[in-house]
């Protein structure tokens, strides 16, 4: 690449990277010489990328992600890796080893999760776009949280060939950005077929954003209401959707009975994937040597023990039990099939409607340190889960403040239908403005 | 119900050392969890009948591979161009 | 005691690239982690892609065992720790397998037996391990994954097979159905490995893994039939275990972990598609198999039903045959020259077929049935050639051999001077007089004494019936 450069020193009092460039590359194209950040669980050549765990301190990838290609060629600034929940697992950063992100909106708060460096860097105005990934809500929470825009692409219109596994079949790699245009631009930048990826779709993204949205038919399935979300953050996202009827789409009630499963679904899947995908972490090729002075298992054990936090550990251990003999069939085949659930849900419901409706999260952003139980942490996932469980588009799109905390508007497509959801979004966020 | 036998026979199976310590905490909130995703048991498994893409394949054409320091350059113990690894034994 | 046997078979299939990557399969002679990548390295975020050919080669397979191919079939994930898996879990094939319910016929120790195949099945080979610090003390251990992903094709039989001897035939059989398929390089070091479970009617069944060669593969299932029959002679009871082969001693030996009876908790490998592959099973078109060739032979060329089994028992050795002229072929001197002589030959040395120097080869096989040089010499050029080969890797041209050793067929017409045939027969008559006696006397054997003796002064050269005509023609001349 020739050799323009820009110069990036930003105040990380959030502590939204875990690594800066000060003196990137950069180059012509749709994303000359814009600073873009990278979620850390994202291959990039060169640089130190770690996931936030100590097991992979040190590794630096010999090759870059495809995504990472893609957005180099078009010239963008690589400035530094954001921190995130370790390997992907948690809603609020906390569970970084390195240190939780802080939210800009509010610092005594947490930025949302897996995400939350990317968000955070965005929302404290360091950077105007970054990568993150989406395996439950990874995306779409931090950017409610922070109130910036997230989306979560359709799987398998991304390549995944150098996102770091956590849960293969759920996953995406998308855009966050402080709009709906520059998240639309990024999209444009990554999406599309990689031959290298086995489960890349060949749809190509050209797509501008288009606000008109008259006649469009939004679902708002009762669920998405239930009673784990907050009134306030309720009342607040109701708000946001009388705007979308304001511009012309028709608010439809509906039902979802397959989410009564999903969360449980997507808790077994994920674990029972993240077990097997996490390994291979035993010192010997990458990461922090294995001691051999010991025999193998006892090095293994041991390097997993000192280098995985709790709750990956906690999450390697659900789904090495899900998958073990004589469980399989009580949990892990039968999450999948209330993941088919959830498809044929959404299927029915999109032969009705164009789109889906509801507040991205529960609640506003949590404090540090409030959520201490795992499985009510995991409850705050309820709401986003599906859209990855089905593999559909959904995007969150900041939509007001309760106390001064954002709150994410969701809108989920049908499969395939990322264009809808950014317009949809985009719709919004036009028809907001003053 | 797991007990923290179980706990440990899991930790086993994962490779994965778990503190002493940790173990009561750990499988009270296994418990926690596990009873939660029992609510799977109430769906009715059919044949899954979701249409993947199916036969992604590639041709059989050499790709120049990663040249031998690159494949070592993580790793601070090699020997003669080995990765050196705990004994097995 | 019946015993019972049953083989797993892992073969390497000859594809240009790994099994899911691009990376070379070439890679025997090549320093170590040299041909990874991302993929077969299993570095963090790299993906698998299924190798066309691999999938092509394994139903080649399937359909030559004449296996049924499911609609659908898919990888999955065998999960374990070890350090030459460097990604954790093995891709493999579990409860989806490629191919099911086939069968290879074999002359059993009873005739005819029909083997039943239980599937077929595609996974990635892990990496090398190299242990360091000698059986007692290990110290630490080397891993080397230019062998990670290459593509394997395991076969698994029902126990059918009812001796060691069997399972060598069927192994036998097996390796030459996959070279006549064009999948498989039996020359190649570690490319067939062979996972054996063996036991004695009523008792319990013994794995035993880590064979690597053919012939080990006899002796190993030698060794454990003896080694249980001795047991339950002496009223032990045999324990269902997992033992290894240590082919430098003949022996097999109890595993010393203790090893957990193994969870593997298989799943369908998420980052890879289905396949659904039967409709190009059936477009397959298999080559002519062992069995079709050597009926051929027997039709075509005359040949005994032995000769056949052995010309045709190796896919190089047939193809060898096939290029020799029509007219060679169909002779029976030929084929115990190729079957008998040069099988000998070439295993005496420890040579493979391929390095013999075909147009030379079929030079002697031609001179040899033209007279130019008699079945001894032909032999003596035949292995000064080979020897010559295994030396430098060439040879001198069977003519020229001839000249070197003298070894031309001395003709019984006059060549300037009297010929050498002639002159021997004359000398060996003025030399033995008393079987020159014992001959007119009437006793045979005396002529055959002299034939003996002209030979050895024409050092083979001579072919026996002209000596034995020179003879007669002297003897009954002189008076």
């Amino acid at each position: 690449m020739p050799g323009r450069s820009i110069e990036f020193h930003p105040d990380d009092r959030f502590f939204a990277f875990l690594r800066i460039i000060h003196n990137p590359q950069c180059g012509e194209g749709k994303l000359a010489g814009i600073p873009v950040a990278i979620k850390d669980n994202i291959s990039t050549e060169g640089i130190e990328t770690t996931c936030a765990s100590r097991i992979l301190a040190g590794y630096v990838p010999p090759y870059d992600a495809t995504v990472v290609e893609r957005i180099r060629r078009e010239g963008a600034a690589i400035v530094g890796k954001t921190n995130m929940d370790e390997f992907g697992m948690g809603t609020t950063t906390e569970n970084s080893a390195f240190g939780p992100t802080r939210n800009p909106a509010d610092p005594s708060r947490v930025p949302g999760g897996s995400s939350g460096g990317s968000a955070a860097a965005i929302a404290g105005g360091l950077v105007p776009m970054a990568l993150g990934t989406d395996t439950g809500g990874s995306i779409r929470c931090p950017a409610a949280f922070c109130g910036i825009v997230g989306l979560k692409p359709t799987y398998g219109r991304v390549s995944r060939y150098g996102l770091i596994a956590y849960a293969n079949s759920l996953e995406q790699i998308g855009p966050m950005a402080g709009t709906v245009t520059d998240v639309n631009r990024l999209m444009g930048v990554i999406a599309g077929y990689d031959p290298r990826d086995s489960t890349s779709l060949d749809m190509p993204f050209r797509h501008e954003p288009d606000p008109d949205i008259r006649g469009v038919k939004i679902g708002v399935p009762e669920e998405f209401f239930g009673e784990g979300v907050d009134p306030r953050v309720a009342s607040v996202v109701w708000d946001g959707i009388s705007v979308l009827e304001k511009k012309g789409a028709e608010i439809i009630t509906c039902r979802m009975p397959s989410m009564a499963c999903a969360l449980a679904a997507y808790y077994v899947t994920c674990t029972s994937e993240a077990s097997s995908n996490l390994a291979r972490f035993d010192g010997v090729r990458y990461g922090p040597a294995a001691d051999s002075k010991k025999t193998w298992h006892e090095s293994f054990q041991e390097r997993r023990r000192e280098g995985f936090g709790e709750e990956v550990r906690r999450r390697i251990m659900l789904g090495t039990f899900a998958l073990s003999s004589g469980y399989y069939g009580k949990y892990y085949a039968k999450a999948q099939a209330a993941r088919n659930n959830v498809r044929a849900d959404f299927a029915r419901l999109f032969r009705e409607v164009d789109a889906l409706a509801g507040p991205t999260m529960p609640t506003v952003a949590f404090r540090f340190g409030e959520k201490s139980d795992p499985l009510s942490m995991y409850l705050s996932d309820i709401l986003t889960v599906p859209a990855n469980l089905a593999g559909v588009p959904a995007i969150s799109v900041p939509c007001g403040k309760v106390e001064n905390l954002p709150v994410g508007l969701q809108i989920t497509g049908c499969w395939m239908e990322d264009e809808r959801v950014i317009d949809i979004a985009y719709a919004f966020e036009q028809g907001r403005s003053p | 119900m797991i007990t923290e036998k179980d706990t440990e026979h899991i930790a086993q199976l994962a490779d994965i050392a778990i503190y002493r310590e940790e173990l009561a905490a750990f499988t009270s909130r296994f418990n926690e969890i596990l009873e939660y995703f029992d609510i799977l048991d109430t769906v009715e498994v059919m044949e899954d009948r979701n249409e993947k893409e199916c036969n992604v394949l590639r041709d059989d054409e050499i790709v120049p591979s990663l040249p031998q320091e690159r494949a070592l350059a993580n790793v601070k113990e090699q020997e003669e161009g080995f990765f050196k690894a705990p004994r097995v034994m | 005691m019946t015993v019972i046997i049953g083989l797993e078979i892992h073969c390497q299939l000859d594809t240009a690239t790994k099994l899911f990557c691009g990376c070379s399969t070439d890679y025997r002679d090549d320093s170590p982690n040299s041909h990874t990548c991302p993929v077969c390295l299993g570095l963090p975020g790299s993906l698998p892609k299924i190798n066309k050919k691999a999938v092509e080669y394994a139903l080649r397979v399937a359909k030559a065992l004449h296996c049924e191919v499911p609609q659908e079939s898919e990888f999955a994930r065998k999960n374990y720790f070890y350090p030459d898996l460097n990604k954790g879990f093995q891709i493999t094939q579990y409860d989806r397998p490629l191919a099911v319910s086939g069968h290879l016929d074999i002359d059993g120790d009873d005739g005819e037996k029909r083997v039943r195949i239980t599937r077929v099945h595609m996974e990635e080979d892990p990496g090398r391990l190299v242990h360091k610090g000698g059986a007692d003390r290990p110290r630490y251990t080397l891993v080397d994954y230019n062998r990670a992903g290459i593509p394997l094709i395991e076969i698994v039989t029902e126990p059918d097979l009812r001796s060691p001897k069997e399972a060598r035939k069927f192994l036998n059989k097996m390796r030459a159905t996959l070279e006549y398929l064009g999948v498989f390089d039996s020359e190649k070091e570690g490319s067939l490995r062979v996972d054996a479970n063996i036991s004695i009617q009523g008792s319990e069944r013994v794995e035993v893994k880590n064979i690597t060669s053919y012939k080990g593969v006899e002796k190993a299932l030698t060794f454990e039939v003896t080694r249980q029959r001795n047991a339950i002679r002496r009223g032990q009871k045999i324990v269902r275990e997992t033992r290894h082969f240590v082919e430098a001693r003949g022996v097999t030996t109890s595993s010393r972990s203790k090893e957990m009876e193994q969870d593997y908790r298989y799943f369908p490998e998420p980052d890879l598609r289905p396949l659904r592959v039967c409709d190009w099973a059936d477009e397959i078109v298999i080559p002519e198999l062992p069995d079709a060739r050597k009926s051929r032979f027997i039709q075509d060329y005359n040949l005994s039903p032995t000769h056949a089994a052995t010309l045709t028992g190796d896919w190089q050795i047939a193809e060898f045959y096939e290029t020799l002229p029509p007219d060679l072929r169909t002779s029976t001197g030929t084929a115990t020259w190729v079957a008998d002589t040069l099988l000998g030959e070439l295993n005496y040395r420890d040579m493979s077929i391929r390095h013999v120097p075909l147009q030379h080869f079929k030079e002697i096989l031609i001179i040899r049935e033209s007279g130019g040089v008699t079945d001894k010499g032909a032999v003596e050029v035949l292995r000064a050639l080979l020897d010559q080969v295994k030396e430098t890797g060439s040879c001198e041209s069977p003519g020229a051999c001839i000249e070197r050793l003298g070894l031309k067929v001395l003709g019984t017409s006059e060549q300037g001077g009297e010929n050498p045939v002639t002159s021997a027969a004359r000398e060996a008559i003025e030399e033995n007089p008393q079987a020159v006696e014992d001959f007119r006397k009437g006793r045979k054997e005396a002529l055959n004494f002299l034939v003996g003796q002209v030979m050895k002064k024409t050092r083979g050269c001579a072919k026996p019936a002209d000596v034995n005509r020179v003879l007669i023609d002297l003897l009954s001349g002189e008076v």
